[in-house]
C-alpha cells in the first residue's frame, strides 16, 4: 500500500532512505524537503510499477493471435471506474497533507535569526551584505563580478563570490535584484528562490553541515547566465565570527583609503 | 463557387460530385478552402518546423556534450534554445494537432462536409505560416533571433535587456500564430456543435473529437491572454509603458502570471489532442470499444477545467504565489489523468492487440507519459519544486510529457491517419525501426537529464564547470539525441518512399471504428458519399461487425437506413448564396 | 444543443467558483480577473445555447434514434476556392510587422487586408469567384 510506505518513509526520516539521486540536504529546510522527496518518490514508483505492469501484461497477454479474432465487446465497469477515481483522490489527499506540512517548515521564517544577509543578484554576479541584529549594515559586502574564468574554477576558488554562513544557526536571507529575475539556487540545500526586481524575497537557512557548496543562478537572465556562479561556505560559528571581523576591518581600511 | 453541401441521402440518386473547376498545384494550395488541403498544409508545415527545431536540439546537445562547449557561442546558444522551445511549442506541437490532424480528421469524424468556416480556416493557415516564417526570420536580423527563452520573462524581454528586431519579430510571430490558433479554435467548436451527422449525439463523438472540443475551448481561454500580454510587452518595449518594469511602478511578476495563465492551459492544448489520438488508436488496434467512454470524456473535461487553475505552479520559486492552492489543483489533475490511464489499459484488456507502428507509438506514449506524469506530481509539491525548479529535472519532466504526447502520441496519430490523408500506406518495417530508435533514444536522452537536474544542473546554461561532474551524463544524453535524430530521419525516408512508390490504401485499412473510415482514402470533395447509421460511438464498426456491437437491438436499422445510404449525392452548384 | 450548453455552463461555473475561492485566498487582481473572464467566456455562449435548447426541437444530431435520412437536404453553404484568405493573411502579417519595421509596412498590409475583405464580400454576394 503506497500510503503506508509514504508515511513510513516520512516517519523514518531521511537518514537511511535511498536518495534517488537527490541531495540529502545540508540545512534543516533541505532535510525536510528531502524527506518529502523520498516519500513521494516511493509512492510514485509504486504507482508507476503497478500501472506499467498492467500495460505490459496487456501488451503481452492480449497480442492478436488470429487475424479474424474479435474479442468480447465490453465497454465499462462502473464499480472499477469508481474505485480508480476514488483511490487516487485519497492518495492525492495524503500527499497534499504532507506537502503542506513540509512547505510550512521550509518557508517558516525565524523572528530572531543569527544573521541577516542581503543578497543581491545582478547581471551577472552576486553581492552579499551582512547586517547586524538591529538591521544596520555591518558594512561587509562580498562581491565579485562574473569572471569569464569562473567556469574553469572549482567552488573552493577565492574568485567565486562567496556566501559565508555560520554552522548550526538560522540565517535570514533577503534576496533582491536590481535588473532582471534571477534565482539563488543551492543544490546541496535543496533550495532555490527567485530574486525579483522590486520585491524582496525573505527566507531562512538553518545550517547543519560545514563545507563549501556550489551555488548557481538558476533563472535564465541573459547572455552570461551560465557563468553567474557563487559558492556557499558553512563554517563553525567561531570561525565565522573571525571571518566577519576580518572582513569588517579590511572593509574599513579600504573605505578609509578611498 | 459556393457549394451547397447536402447530406448524403438515401433518396437522392447516385451521381458524380462535380468539382471540375477546382484549381490544382500551387494555385490549389493558395486558394483552397477545403479542410483536407488546409489540414495537409498545416501538417507538412508543422513537421518542417519540428525538424528545424530538432536540428537545433541536436546542436544544443552537441554543445553540452563537453563542459566548455565550443560548438556555438553563448549568444548563439541562447538563441538556439529559445527558438527550439518556441518552434516546438508554438509552431509544432499545437498546430500539428489542432491545425493539422484535427483540421483533417474532426470534420470526418463528425460526418461533416468541411469545417464550419472554410475561409476562416484558410486564413488561419496563412496567419500560421506567415507567423512561423516571421519567427524564423528573426535569425536574419542584425542582433539575431529572440534569446530570452520561450517564456520571455519580463524584464529580461524589455527593450533595455533584449534590444533589436529579433525579439520584436518573435512577438509579432506569436500574435499572428495566436490569432491563427483562436480562429481554428472557433472553427473546431462550431464544426462539432453544428455539423454532426444525424444520430451522432455528443456522447457518441469519438474521443479524439471530444478532446479537440475541450482543446478548442482551452485555446479560446488561453490564447487571448497571451496575445494581450504580448501587446503589453510591445508597449513596454516601444512606448515606454513600464507595465512589467519596476521603474515606472510596474510589476515584473505580472508577466509571469499572464504568461502562465496562457501557458498552463497551453500545456494541455498540447496534450489533450494526443490523448485523443492515442485513445482512438488503442481502441482500433484492440478491436474493442473505448473502455469507460463517458469516464474518459468527464476526465477530459476535468483536465480542461482544472488546467485553468494551476498556472502558478510554474512560479512556486517566485515566492509571491499561493502555494497550497496551486499545489492542490495541480495534484488534482493527476486524478483525471489517472482515470485516463486505467481506461486506456481497460481498452486493451482482453482485446486483440495488433502492433502496427501506430499502436507501437501509442503504447510507447503510455509508458513514457506515465513516467512524465509521476515526475509531474513530484514537481507539484512546492518544496520539491524549490529543489528542482529551473534544473534539468524540469527539462526532463516536460520533455517527457510534451515529447511523450506530441511526438509519440502525434506519430501514433500520423501513422494511423496517414492512409486516410494520402490514400497510401507507410512501410511498416521502416515505421517500426523508427519507433524503436525513438523509444530507446528517448530514455537515453531524458533519464540522464533527471539525474543531472537532481545533481544541480540548471537549465539554459551554455557551459558548465568540469568540476561539477556532469560531463558523463551529458554525453549519454547527447547520444540519445542523435538516436532521436536517426528515428526522425527514418520517418522522413518512409514518407519519401510512400510518395515515390505508393502502396494504395483502402478506405478502411485498419478496421477503424469511427466515421472517418466510412469515407474514401483520401476522401472525395466534401468528404462522404454515404454514411452508416449512427447508433453508438463507433458507427463504422457497428456497420462492419453487426454481430459484435455493444448493443444488439437495432438490426432493423441496418436494413432500412444504412444500406440504402450507399446512395451517393450531391453537391449542388448554385449561383446564389443560401442561408 | 443541451449537452453543448451544459459543457460550456459547467466550464463557466467552474471558473466562477475557482475565481471566488482564489480571490478570498490571494487577493490577487490579475489571476481573479482572468478566471472571471474564463467564467464569462463559458457563460455567454453557454447561456445562449441553453436558452435556445429549451425553445427548439432537438436536431437530428441531438436525437440518438435519428436516421441518416432525417438529415437529408442542404447542410450549409460552403465556399469554393478563394484567393482572399491568402491575401487577407498576407495583409494581416504585413500590418503586424509594422510593429517591427515601422508604419510603412502597415500601409501595404492594410491595403491588402481591406481589398481582401471587399473581395470576400463581393465573392459571397456573387456566389463564388470561380
Amino acid at each position: 500500500m503506497p500510503l503506508f510506505l509514504l508515511g513510513g518513509a516520512l516517519v523514518l526520516g531521511g537518514c537511511n532512505a535511498p536518495t534517488f539521486g537527490a541531495f540529502r540536504g545540508a540545512t534543516v529546510q533541505g532535510k525536510d524537503e528531502f524527506k518529502l522527496w523520498v516519500g513521494m518518490v516511493i509512492a510514485g514508483i509504486i504507482v508507476a510499477i503497478i500501472v506499467w505492469a498492467l500495460i505490459f501484461w496487456s501488451i503481452v497477454r492480449y497480442r492478436r493471435r488470429r487475424s479474424d479474432e474479435i474479442p468480447r465487446q465490453f465497454h465499462s465497469s462502473l464499480l472499477l471506474e469508481i474505485v480508480y477515481t476514488a483511490v487516487p483522490i485519497v492518495i492525492v489527499g495524503f500527499i497534499f497533507y504532507f506537502t503542506v506540512v513540509t512547505e510550512n517548515e521550509v518557508d517558516a521564517v525565524s523572528t530572531h535569526p543569527a544573521e541577516t544577509i542581503h543578497a543581491v543578484a545582478y547581471r551577472w554576479g552576486w553581492r552579499f551584505i551582512y547586517q547586524d541584529g538591529n538591521g544596520r549594515s555591518q558594512g561587509v559586502i562580498v562581491q565579485t563580478g562574473a569572471e569569464p574564468a569562473l567556469l574553469a574554477q572549482s567552488p573552493n576558488s577565492p574568485l567565486y563570490p562567496r556566501l559565508v554562513l555560520p554552522d548550526h544557526s538560522t540565517v535570514r536571507i533577503v534576496l533582491t535584484s536590481p535588473d532582471v529575475v534571477h534565482e539563488l539556487y543551492v543544490p546541496a540545500f535543496n533550495f532555490g528562490r527567485n530574486a525579483l526586481p522590486g520585491h524582496p524575497n525573505v527566507f531562512d537557512f538553518t545550517t547543519t553541515t560545514t563545507g563549501i557548496f556550489q551555488g548557481h543562478c538558476a533563472e535564465y537572465c541573459g547572455l552570461y547566465h551560465a557563468e553567474m556562479l557563487f559558492s556557499v561556505k558553512v563554517e563553525a560559528a567561531s570561525q565565522f565570527q573571525q571571518w566577519l571581523t576580518a572582513q569588517q576591518s579590511s572593509q574599513a581600511q579600504s573605505g578609509a583609503a578611498s | 463557387m459556393t457549394l451547397l453541401a447536402e447530406r448524403p441521402s438515401p433518396l437522392s440518386h447516385p451521381e458524380e460530385p462535380e468539382h471540375g473547376h477546382e484549381p490544382s498545384g500551387v494555385l490549389n494550395w493558395l486558394t483552397s478552402t477545403d479542410h483536407k488541403v488546409i489540414g495537409k498544409s498545416y501538417t507538412i508545415t508543422s513537421l518542417v518546423f519540428f525538424c528545424l527545431a530538432g536540428v537545433m536540439a541536436v546542436v544544443i546537445r552537441t554543445q553540452l556534450a563537453s563542459p566548455d562547449g565550443t560548438i556555438v557561442s553563448q549568444h548563439t546558444y541562447n538563441e538556439l534554445f529559445t527558438m527550439h522551445g518556441s518552434l516546438m511549442l508554438y509552431l509544432f506541437a499545437g498546430p500539428f494537432a489542432f491545425g493539422g490532424l484535427a483540421n483533417y480528421i474532426v470534420p470526418l469524424q463528425v460526418g461533416a462536409p468541411d469545417m464550419a468556416f472554410p475561409r476562416l480556416n484558410a486564413l488561419s493557415y496563412w496567419l500560421y505560416l506567415t507567423g512561423g516564417l516571421t519567427m524564423i526570420a528573426g535569425f536574419l536580423t542584425v542582433g539575431g533571433a529572440a534569446d530570452f527563452g520561450w517564456v520571455a520573462y519580463a524584464p529580461l524581454s524589455n527593450a533595455v535587456n533584449s534590444p533589436g528586431a529579433g525579439p520584436d519579430m518573435w512577438i509579432v510571430a506569436l500574435v499572428l500564430t495566436g490569432f491563427s490558433a483562436i480562429f481554428t479554435g472557433v472553427n473546431i467548436v462550431a464544426t462539432i456543435f453544428y455539423l454532426r451527422a444525424p444520430g451522432l449525439t455528443m456522447f457518441r463523438l469519438p474521443i479524439f473529437t471530444w478532446n479537440m472540443l475541450v482543446t478548442a475551448i482551452l485555446i479560446l481561454v488561453a490564447f487571448p491572454v497571451l496575445t494581450a500580454a504580448l501587446i503589453l510587452l510591445w508597449c513596454d518595449r516601444h512606448l515606454g509603458a513600464h507595465i512589467f518594469t519596476t521603474t515606472g511602478g510596474g510589476v515584473p511578476v505580472l508577466w509571469q502570471n499572464l504568461f502562465w495563465f496562457f501557458g498552463h492551459p497551453e500545456v494541455y492544448i498540447l496534450a489533450l489532442p494526443y490523448f485523443g489520438m492515442v485513445t482512438d488508436v488503442l481502441a482500433t488496434f484492440s478491436r474493442k470499444p473505448v473502455f469507460g467512454y463517458r469516464g474518459m470524456i468527464f476526465a477530459t473535461i476535468s483536465i480542461g477545467a482544472l488546467s485553468t487553475a494551476v498556472w502558478a505552479h510554474h512560479m512556486f520559486t517566485t515566492g509571491v504565489v499561493l502555494l497550497p492552492f496551486f499545489s492542490l489543483m495541480s495534484y488534482l489533475i493527476a486524478v483525471p489523468t489517472g482515470i485516463k490511464f486505467f481506461n486506456w489499459i481497460g481498452t486493451m484488456w482482453r482485446g486483440s492487440l495488433h502492433f502496427t507502428t501506430a499502436m507501437l507509438f501509442a503504447v510507447g506514449f503510455l509508458i513514457v507519459f506515465l513516467f512524465g506524469g509521476v515526475t509531474g506530481v513530484l514537481l507539484a509539491a512546492p518544496p520539491v519544486d524549490f529543489a528542482t525548479h529551473n534544473t534539468y529535472f524540469v527539462v526532463a519532466h516536460f520533455h517527457e510529457v510534451l515529447f511523450g504526447s506530441a511526438v509519440f502520441g502525434g506519430f501514433a496519430g500520423l501513422y494511423y491517419w496517414y492512409p486516410k490523408m494520402t490514400g497510401r500506406m507507410l512501410r511498416e518495417r521502416l515505421g517500426q525501426a523508427s519507433f524503436w530508435f525513438m523509444f530507446i533514444g528517448f530514455w537515453v536522452t531524458f533519464l540522464p537529464q533527471y539525474l543531472l537536474g537532481l545533481h544541480g544542473m540548471p537549465r539554459r546554461i551554455a557551459e558548465y564547470a568540469a568540476s561539477e561532474g556532469w560531463t558523463g551524463l551529458n554525453r549519454v544524453s547527447s547520444v540519445g539525441a542523435y538516436l532521436l535524430f536517426i528515428s526522425v530521419a527514418i520517418m522522413v525516408v518512409n514518407f519519401y518512399i510512400s510518395w515515390r512508390r505508393p502502396i494504395v490504401a483502402s478506405g478502411n485499412p485498419w478496421d477503424g471504428q469511427t466515421l472517418e473510415w466510412a469515407a474514401a482514402s483520401p476522401p472525395v470533395h466534401h468528404n462522404f458519399t454515404w454514411l452508416p447509421p449512427v447508433r453508438s460511438e463507433r458507427p463504422v464498426w457497428d456497420f462492419n461487425h453487426p454481430e459484435h456491437t455493444t448493443q444488439q437491438h437495432r438490426q432493423s436499422d441496418h436494413a432500412t437506413d444504412g444500406l440504402v445510404g450507399v446512395a451517393t449525392t450531391g453537391f449542388t452548384d448554385t449561383g446564389e448564396e443560401s442561408e | 444543443m443541451k449537452v453543448e450548453s451544459h459543457l460550456l455552463l459547467f466550464m463557466a461555473s467552474f471558473g466562477a467558483v475557482i475565481a471566488l475561492i482564489y480571490w478570498f485566498f490571494s487577493y490577487d487582481d490579475g489571476g481573479t480577473a482572468m478566471l472571471t473572464a474564463f467564467a464569462l467566456l463559458g457563460l455567454l455562449p453557454g447561456g445562449y445555447y441553453f436558452w435556445w435548447s429549451r425553445r427548439m426541437a432537438p436536431r437530428p444530431e441531438d436525437r440518438p434514434e435519428a436516421k441518416q435520412s432525417d438529415g437529408a437536404g442542404v447542410v450549409g453553404a460552403f465556399p469554393g476556392s478563394s484567393i482572399w484568405p491568402f491575401v487577407l493573411g498576407l495583409g494581416a502579417a504585413m500590418t503586424a510587422l509594422a510593429l517591427v519595421f515601422g508604419f510603412w509596412s502597415a500601409i501595404f498590409g492594410l491595403t491588402l487586408a481591406v481589398s481582401a475583405v471587399i473581395g470576400v464580400i463581393v465573392e459571397s454576394r456573387r456566389g463564388g469567384a470561380y
